[in-house]
Order: structure tokens, then sequence, then C-alpha cells
């Protein structure tokens, strides 16, 4: 008997141009105590359809046709009154960022008893006495002192045991998690969908749990449905949809994710939907200046490389406190590898990335490019040759690039800031290179935001690459994207360091990308570098405790199906 | 057929045919508020402009006038020359439209003029302490909060007190205007200060401008070719309200006696005339000018209202 | 706590000195004072004697030390127009003024914000789009022509009310009340709306906006994910967090009630410290400038400082920063 039956559901957003169509006919069920998988890429209609069952589609969105039924009871459609009585009550919610979604002027038990004391009712007492049982139960420590603490004085993960609280606290018969743990460090994510798993099994409680992530769905969930553009193209038990998809985009979604266990020399592009978009790496490497590498002599040498922040200013300065980002890391970087440089966030790793672009100064240490002493800003000359060596590419595709600049400029500006050429051949240059990365030249007439996250990159990498630089960082370059995007993109970088030789320093959180893209892989706790060591060593026999911690907490995808890897010949 | 018109009409000027598609186009193509505001503040700054070509008579110009013509009502014969006025004349004859033409020019000047010098102002400054941070941002903002505690109309006065006592009295009259207008945009900036900075700190950890510096470039070009395009929708805003606000605080201070000299009347200046005989019944000396005040102000600032909705579309 | 309000306090100081010496180098700098006070016929001895006993002789830090020192005690030397103590001056007029801030700050502030949350919360309802146009008219609406339109409706037209003073006023020791006769409150009415009716409008529209910039917060989605009622939601969660942002704002409103009494007491003739301003900036009467420039840097500060003790209270996030300090 299932609890929660989604039935041909459609969801509208009417626009001024068209009807946006955002879920298509969906149907889903959940049973008590299972964990049901939403998956899907951005803009796959995976949020819209919990935000359907909780009656907070955001306006104008409106269900168009089919039926939410909740125990058997019709739910959608209800009006606002009765909805409000549902939601808490019979169904929750946890949403992605812990740090938003609780009021920060209100203490927990404040925001707690409320909740319990509009849906239950009974005496203040026992509201309070519920409230102390339930933050027991996430797991929060010393509830007693927790209880009357602001949220501020939880660090995210303790925020999302409080908003789980919050979420279970009058017993609900389903909840929605969507993203529940995306902003969390992969540590606290393993404890959080851990107590996720707990609560389901011994409550009863039916879970919708939405996410990006396969790893989270291989790893959590008994069913899952697998969404493409507002439909949904495959359903059933993980282990099967997972180990032995029937859909060609779940085949392909599934071939995209990088496995923490072989390594692949490219990773598979099953092209779905028409989104494949071509690399003219030959073209590329025709025109690059060759430069052998040598490899007896380190491209970088970093030594004892230091950073502090400023937490509060004062005048005075024992008046200020400061917090080290980054302490007393050494290494080399050899011509010619990708040098992977893993942690979690505070680890520092992008303070350490950041110092060798020359975005922040260091505070104490060297840092010595081809032998030349980089790390003094103060020396222009050799400044400005050291910045046409090296370049990077962000994070974050959307803003990465100045929205207001449109895409020709933005390309040709490292070109005219080093004087590289002058007039037309500029032209000519930045229409080449958006051309081999697979844009085309026309792109150089719009501006950023009529691109996509995955495009945009590509517009990022023709940027790095205006200048012809020997040197790349890569400072977690796909963590905003999706997996099929993602996939692209590592092999654009894969085709960078093979065939032009460029030296890469490749920045993540994410193992098992960093064991597909790095030949050498270091790993930062707390400012300071644990250990150094192969990609292949570090992943079959870490030294360090922390580096076992971090591979024992990382997704196993030993489930997923391995069709389309390329593995049979 | 209608489709063998309109394509070749797209096509050339496909930038300005974007723009006119566009969200920001759509949205003031369909708010009656913003096409009926904008075409108040278009026929009144018209108006301002072409005053001497538009204008019945020169209110300035002491041939034209005639004292027998004094206190005649709007529309109706006066009753010694027979001479009829629009909207009436005052007490010593003027024609009142005329001198609203007139003293619609000197409001909307100084308004505009004060805007844009606060704008600059500000802007600068704004920029340079999110840019530099440290001290600089620190004094700055320091000022400007200091400032901010001191409302821009009494800034204004003591300025014009304090520009009063220092300019010999012959040059009064003449300097009035650069004072009123100097005056204003130093009770002003701080407002486009804190916005601009306010913006720009978020611009500066994006990552474009990490990714500018990292190319080499200084901080001039980032801060006004990277960073100020992007932090302009808000200034737009505060300066569509800010130039409301200053059209009010220049008729506040003329309407006090301390701001555009009787020779040279802002609006507010024919209001300070005009409430002298609102008691004894010649309502029209007030009436007409403060009209054209409210209207101005009315339609700037609705104007500034819907400008912040469509820049910011998530208020909605 | 306690570092905390020192520190604010240090802060108020530094603001007042400043300000004094603004007030100072007015004094000093902006028209000669010997010019002002002896007419026509004088001599050179006369200058000599009085640029001594001014202490206008003496280096510009003495003086500027002499001027707080003064300050402090509350001597601003004497009007040049009137040859009279500014000190006496002010105090005279000082209960006008503050009795009219008063009652218009409270009108303001308590109608601004029923008003603010009104409009928040039924934001397509026609009665809040009515009223937010109205108020777009009441921004767009000079202080002095809303008095205006006051007085040549209430007195002119229906001759209900006074046009101008504050009516039959009662001392209770060195304070003029008006509160206390019929005259007198009735003279209140019309300054009273004038002076806050603007106020209202501009706290109401900030009110309207923070609140509903706070509706929008994910925390106000998880209330309403939980099944919170609209009430709980809107008037313990969202208003809540919506008087963050505006007892600052509401604060530097109240100081610039002060100011803009100086209009409402220019068109109703109130017999207040802001028409003695004004006709002070008129003759150049310097000391008067000077004094009415610290007295309102004085209310300024204090209700910085009460704002920021508010502040304190209503956000935990501060209280522990400044604990751990």
């Amino acid at each position: 008997m299932s609890l929660l039956k989604i039935e041909d559901l459609t969801v509208e957003f009417p626009t001024r141009r068209q009807l946006f169509t955002a879920v298509n006919h969906a149907n889903l069920s959940v049973k008590p105590g299972e964990i049901h998988g939403l998956v899907g890429e951005s803009g796959a209609g995976k949020s819209t359809i919990g935000a359907a069952v909780m009656g907070l589609l955001e306006r104008p969105g409106r269900i168009a046709s089919g039926e939410i039924k909740l125990g058997g009871e019709q739910i959608s459609g209800l009006d606002a009154e009765d909805m409000r009585g549902l939601r808490g009550k019979k169904i929750s919610m946890i949403f992605q960022d812990p740090l938003t979604s609780l009021n920060p002027l209100f203490t927990v038990r404040e925001q707690l008893t409320e909740t319990i004391l509009t849906h239950i009712g009974g005496s203040d007492a026992d509201a309070n006495n519920r409230a102390r049982d339930l933050i027991d139960r996430v797991g929060i420590p010393d509830p007693d002192t927790r209880l009357d603490q602001y949220p501020h004085q939880f660090s995210g993960g303790m925020r999302q045991r409080v908003v789980i609280a919050l979420a279970l606290c009058t017993e609900p018969d389903v909840i929605i998690a969507d993203e529940p743990t995306t902003a969390l460090d992969v540590s606290v994510q393993a404890q959080i969908l851990d107590l996720i798993k707990e609560l389901a099994r011994e409550r009863q409680v039916g879970v919708i749990l939405i996410t990006h992530d396969m790893g989270v769905i291989a790893d959590t969930t008994d069913r899952v449905t697998v969404m493409y553009d507002g439909k949904v193209v495959e359903s059933g038990l993980t282990a099967q949809v997972m180990g032995q998809p029937k859909h060609e985009y779940t085949k392909s979604l599934i071939a995209a994710v990088p496995r923490p266990t072989l390594k692949l020399h490219r990773f598979p592009q099953i092209s779905y939907g028409g989104r494949e978009t071509r690399f003219a790496i030959d073209d590329m490497a025709r025109h690059w200046p060759t430069v052998d590498n040598d490899s007896s002599k380190p491209v970088f040498e970093i030594r004892n490389l230091s950073k502090q922040f400023l937490l509060k200013r004062g005048l005075l300065p024992w008046d200020r406190t400061y917090f080290t980002a980054v302490d007393d890391v050494s290494f080399d970087i050899q011509a010619g590898e990708v040098f992977g440089l893993v942690g979690e966030s505070g680890s520092g790793k992008s303070t350490v990335a950041r110092m060798i672009a020359g975005l922040y100064p260091v505070d104490g240490g060297t840092i010595k490019f081809n032998g030349q002493l980089v790390s003094d800003l103060s020396n222009k000359a050799v400044q400005e040759e050291y910045r046409r060596q090296i370049q990077m590419i962000f994070q974050d595709p959307y803003s990465s690039l100045n929205p207001r600049m449109r895409v020709d400029e933005i390309v040709a500006e490292p070109i005219r800031h080093h004087r590289l050429m002058e007039g037309k051949e500029i032209n000519r240059r930045v229409d080449e290179l958006l051309d081999q990365v697979g844009l085309g030249a026309e792109a150089g007439l719009k501006y950023p935001h009529e691109f996509s996250g995955g495009q945009r990159q590509r517009i990022s990498i023709a940027r790095a690459l205006a200048t012809q630089p020997r040197f790349l960082i890569c400072d977690e370059p796909t963590s905003a994207l999706d997996v099929s995007i993602q996939a692209q993109i590592l092999n654009i970088l894969k085709d960078l360091q093979e065939y032009l030789g460029l030296t890469i320093l490749f920045i993540s959180h994410d193992l098992p990308v960093v064991r597909q893209m790095c030949d050498r892989v270091a790993v930062m706790k707390q400012g300071r570098m644990v250990e150094i060591q192969d990609t292949d060593d570090l992943f079959a026999n870490p030294h360090t405790e922390y580096a076992r911690e971090l591979l024992r907490l990382m997704p196993k995808l030993d489930d997923l199906s391995t069709d389309g890897l390329g593995l049979e010949s | 057929m209608t489709e063998t018109v309109e394509t070749p009409q797209t096509a050339p000027n496909s930038r300005f045919a974007k723009f006119w598609d566009g969200d920001f186009a759509w949205s003031f193509r369909h708010s009656p508020v913003a096409l009926v505001a904008s075409l108040v503040v278009v026929v009144l700054v018209l108006a301002a402009i072409f005053a001497p070509l538009i204008a019945p008579y020169n209110p300035f110009d002491p041939a034209t006038l005639n004292l027998m013509n004094g206190f005649t009502p709007p529309g109706t014969p006066n009753a010694f020359t027979q001479e009829t006025f629009l909207l009436g004349t005052d007490d010593q004859g003027r024609d009142v439209f005329s001198t609203i033409l007139y003293g619609l020019r000197i409001s909307l000047f100084v308004g505009t003029a004060a805007v844009v010098l606060a704008m600059i102002i500000g802007v600068i400054l704004g920029l340079v302490a999110a840019y530099y941070g440290g001290w600089i941002e620190t004094f700055i903002m320091r000022v400007a909060d200091v400032q901010l505690t001191f409302p821009a109309i009494l800034v204004a006065m003591l300025i014009f007190g304090i520009a009063k006592g220092v300019t010999p009295p012959e040059y009064r009259n003449e300097m009035a205007i650069y004072v009123l207008i100097i005056a204003i945009a130093l009770s002003d900036w701080v407002q486009f200060a804190r916005v601009v900075r306010g913006a720009a700190l978020v611009e500066k950890n994006k990552e474009y401008v990490q990714a500018a510096r990292l190319i080499g470039r200084g901080s001039l070009p980032i801060m006004f070719r990277h960073i100020l395009p992007n932090v302009l929708s808000p200034v737009l805003v505060i300066a569509t309200i800010s130039l409301a606000l200053a059209i009010i605080a220049e008729a506040t201070l003329s309407f006090l006696g301390v701001g555009a000299p009787p020779t040279q009347p802002s609006l507010g200046t024919l209001i300070r005339i005009g409430q002298g005989f609102l008691f004894s019944g010649e309502w029209w000396i007030l009436f007409f000018p403060a009209c054209t005040l409210l209207a101005l102000a009315l339609s700037v600032n609705l104007l500034g209202d819907w400008l912040r909705d469509a820049l910011n579309p998530k208020l909605r | 706590m306690f570092a905390y309000i020192v520190r604010r306090m240090f802060q108020s100081v530094i603001v007042l000195l400043v300000v004094g010496l603004v007030a100072f180098s007015m004094f000093r700098f902006v028209g000669d004072p010997i010019d002002n006070m002896l007419g026509q016929e004088r001599t050179q001895a006369d200058i000599d004697r009085l640029r001594t006993e001014l202490g206008l002789d003496q280096p510009f830090p003495v003086q500027y030390f002499k001027f707080l020192q003064g300050a402090v005690q509350g001597n601003f030397g004497v009007s040049y127009r009137q040859g009279r103590p500014v000190s006496t001056i002010i105090a005279e007029r000082a209960p006008a003024t503050l009795e009219l801030a008063f009652v218009s700050g409270f009108l303001a502030i308590t109608l601004g914000i029923a008003l603010g949350v009104f409009t928040a919360i039924r934001r397509q309802g026609i009665a809040a789009n009515v009223i937010m146009t109205v108020s777009l008219i009441g921004v767009s609406l000079p202080t002095f022509l809303i008095g205006i339109l006051l007085i040549y409706i209430f007195s002119v037209e229906l001759d209900l009310l006074p046009s101008f003073g504050r009516g039959e006023t009662v001392m209770i020791g060195n304070w003029s009340t008006g509160f206390l006769t019929a005259s007198g409150l009735k003279a209140l009415i019309l300054p009273a709306i004038t002076l806050g009716l603007y106020q209202m409008t501009l706290i109401m529209r900030l009110v309207r906006s923070e609140m509903l910039e706070v509706l929008r917060a994910d925390y106000v989605r998880f209330a309403r994910a939980r099944g919170l009622s609209d009430r709980v939601i809107n008037f313990r969660h969202a208003l809540k967090n919506t008087l963050v942002p505006v007892i600052t704002i509401t604060g530097l409103q109240l100081g610039s009630i002060i100011a803009f009494a100086i209009i409402t007491e220019t068109v109703f003739q109130w017999p207040g410290v802001g028409l003695l301003f004004i006709n002070a900036i008129q003759f150049v009467d310097i000391p008067v400038m000077a004094a009415y420039l610290m007295l309102i840097s004085v209310m300024f500060v204090t209700i910085n400082l009460i704002v920021d003790l508010l502040y304190y209270a209503i956000d935990p996030r501060l209280r522990v920063d400044a604990r751990a300090t």
C-alpha cells in the first residue's frame, strides 16, 4: 500500500512567451519506511514535484492535471487552510541550505515547541519534553544546553540535524528532502544521510530524496525515479535501475559518473538529446608553441607557504584575531602533470591556488616558477611575464564571466592586455578560439547570460587559453555543473594536458573526479598538507588516518552499471 | 503576407529588436503607470527646455509687465486691460503660465545638476571604498555614516548658510543657484556611495573580477571597466528617486527663502510667493505651480518605483 | 554587553567632537562676528576690546577648547541678532519643537509600521494597492505643500483649527507645554500631521519592502512547510526579522523629524527652534546656527545609541559577537 501517490502530474509555469511545462505527466509512489530517490540534472523538474506535493509552488506555477494522494486521500487542489493543516503534520520538508532555513532570531527550542504546539497541542511542558527527545534523537550532544541556543551557534551539519528534528517533530508520514546534503562536506553528508535512513526505518516515514548526485542515490535509496526534461524516463528498485539501466538517458547519466575504482582514459560521452559538443584539440595543437617538458626539473617549487586572514579588525594589534588558512605547505609540481589538491571546505586548498595565481599575497614562504621567484608581487616585470604563463578556470561559470561584457571582449581581454596581437588579428584569434572550444565564432557576439553553464565553462577555457599559457589552475571547475556536462569539461582538460603539454593544478573536493583526473594528489586538512602520493597509490594505500577516512566516506559506486564505459574492448 | 513584411524589419537592427523584445522593455511597454509617468516627465522637460519659445510672456522683462494686470484670475479677462491669461497673473501682473515654465527650468536644472554631481561623487567614493577596503573604506564610510545621521535638507541648509556667510552680498543672488546645486549634491552623495559600495563588495568577490586580476589588469580598469557596469542598475534607481528628492529639496529650500532668489524663481519660490495670496482668495498663484511641482515629483517617483521593480524581478 | 555600550558611546563622543569642530569653524571663520556685533560706528578700541572679550586673539586650539567647554555647559555665546544668550533663547523655544516632534514621531512610527505590515501581507489586495499609491503621492508632496493644503482646508475653508502658533501654553517649571490646554492641543493637530505624514509614508514603504524581502527567505518557506499559521509566520517570524533593519532607518527618520520641523514650523509659524534656525540662516546669526547644530547632533547621537541598544536586544547574533570580544 503506497503512502504517497503521484499520478499523471503536470505542472505548468505560464510565462509571457510560452507555457513552460516543468513537470510532464509524472508518476511516483512512496511506501512507508521507504526512501525514494528522485534524480535528474538541473531543470529536470525534480524540485518542482516536491513543491507541488507541499502545495508550495511559486507563482505563477500551477498543477495543470493529475492527482497527488496521501494515504488514499487526494491532497492536490485542497484549499490553503486544509493544506496548511497537512503541512508539517502529515508531510514535512527538508531544504538544501541549513544556513538559511532556520530563523536566526529564535532559539531552537522556540522553533521546535512552536511547531509542536501548532499541530499536536498539549501543554508547554509536553512540547518541551518532546523537543528535547527529538534533539537527542537526531544526535545533537548536550540537548539541554543546545536547545536554548540560536541557529548561528551551530555548525552546518548540526543545523541540518536541527532542520531534520523540526521536520520530524509532528510525526509526519512523508518527508520531502530537497538536496539535503548538497551544501555539506562529504563527511557530514554521510552522517546526515545515515540519520535520514535510520529515521525512515524506525518511524516508518516515507521519504522523497531529491538529488542530482548518483552516489547519494546508490548509497541511500530503495527506489529511484529518473527525470529528464520534466518527464519520468525510468523508475524502479535502485539496484536494478543503477545496475541495469534500460533507458538511454539513464545509461548516459550513469556512464558519465566518475568512478573511484578504475581510471578511464576518457569519459564516455553517450549523447542524449543532442547535447554533445565538439572540441577541436587537433586544430589547437597545430598552432601551439611546443615546449619540451623537462621532467627532471619541477615547474613549481612551493616552500613553507602560509597565509593568515584577519577575522576581526582592530585598531591595536592585540585586538585583532587571525585565522590561519594555510600553514607551512610545501610541494613541487612536475612539468606536464595534473597535480590534485583535495580537502574539505576550509582546508585551505583554494587559498593555496589563489596564492599561486598571485591573487592573494603570501604571508610566508616562497613560490618558484621555472626557478624564478614569483611570490613577490611587487616585482612587476616578473609578474607580467608570469601572468601570461598561468591561467585559471574558476568554479562558478555564472560568476566567472563579466555579465556586461560581450563574449568576444571577454576572450580578447588577456590578448589585449599582454599586447600579444593587434587589430584584426585579435578578432581572428578570438573567433578561432571560440570555434575550437566548440561554440563557433558567432558566439562572440552574444553575452554570457545567453549560454548554459557548460557553454560558459567553455568560454572560460577559451579565455584561459588565449595567452597560450603553460600552466592551468582549475579550482573545482565542474562542481557547479551537471554530471554529463562535467564529463565533457573534464575530457577537454585531459586533452589540454595530453596534446598541449599543459601542466594543471586541479583542486577538488570530489575524490572520484580527482581519481580520474590527477597524476599525483595532495590531501589538505585545516591548512596543512597531510599527505602527497601518486593517485593510484593514495587510493590503494592511504598513509594517513585522515585520507583513509575521506576514502571511506566517499560514495561507493560499485553497484553502478558499467555499460558504455568501453570496458569490453 | 505579414511574415514577408516583418522579417526584413527586425533583421537589420537586431540589437534594438533584442532590447525591445527583452524583459525590461516589455515590462515598460506593459506598465501604464510607467508610460504615463514618462510621458509627463518628457512633456515637462521639453516645456522647460523650450520655455522661451513656448511662454507667451517673458516674466523677467520689466517692459512687458503691466501692474494693472495684477491678480487676473485664470481664463477671465482683466477688469482694466481686458487681457486674458490662461492661468491668471500674480500680484505684479506676471503671467503665471510663463513663470511656471521658467520656474520649471530652474527646478529641473538644479535638481538634475545636483543629482549628477552627487552621483559622480558617490559612485567614485563608493567604488574606491569597496575596492581598496582597509582604512580608506573605514574613513569614507564613517564620514558617510555621520553625514547620514543629519537629514539632507539640514545639511543643504547649513552649506547654504555657510556659503551665504562667505560670499559677498553683491554676488549672493548670482551664486545662489550654484550654491543650491552644491548644497543638495553634498547632502545626497551618501546614498550613492552606500549603494555602490554595497553592490561593489558583492561584485568584487565574484570570480570574473579575479579572472581580470589574474590576467594582470590594474585597479582602475577593474573598477571602471569590470565592476562599475555591474553596479549601475541600483545606481539608476537611486538616481531617479534622488532626482525627485532633489527637486523637492530645492523647492523646500526655496520655499523657506534659502534657495533660488526672487530674481530667478524656481517652483518653490513661486509657491512661497503664492502662499501669501492663498488666504485672500487668489488661489491660482499658488495652485498651478504646486500642481506642476507635484506632477513632476510624482512622475519621477513613479518611474523610480517602476525601475526598481523592473530591475529587480524577484521583488514581484 | 558593557564593552559594547562603552564602544558605542566612545564613537558617539567622537562624532560630537567632529560636529563641534564644524560648528566652531563656522563660528570662527564664517563672517566676522565683530562686524556683526558692532554697528557702523565703531572704533579700533571697541574692536580690540571685543576681540579680547570674545577670546578671538587666542590660538585656534585654545579657542576650540573654550568653545567645547562652553558648549558642555550650554553656553554658546550671544545671538548677533537678538543680543541675548543663545542658551536662553533655545531653552525658551525647545519645548515647542520637542512636543511637536514627539507627537508626530509617535504617529509616524505606529501608523507607519502598521500600514507597512498590512501592505506587505496583503500585497495583492485592493486596499494595500490604494495605500501604496497614496503613499507615493505622500512622498512626492513636499512637506510645506501638505501644510499649506491642510491650512487651506481646515483653517480657511472649514475654520476648525488654528493656522498658526501654539495656542495657550502652561508653564511647568521652565517647560512651557501646550498639552494641557484645549487651544494648545487644537493648535498641535495640523502641524503634527504635516510633520508626521511624510515620515510615516517613508517608514511604511520601508517596512513593506523589508517585510517582503523577509517573507521570501528560506526560513519563512520552511516555516510554511512546517504548517505554521499565517498569523504566526507574519507576525512572529517575519515581523521580528523585519524590525532589525527597520529600527536603524526609523532611528534616522526620527532624527530627521527634528530637522523637518524647520519646514513645518515655518509654515505654521510654530515658535520652536526650527523657526529660530531658519531666521538665523537668513541673518547669518552664527552662534544660533552653531548651537542648533550641536543641539540636534546630541539628539541624533542619543537616538543612534538607543537604536544600537535595541538592535542588541533583538538580534542574538550581535550578542554573541559582543560577548566574544
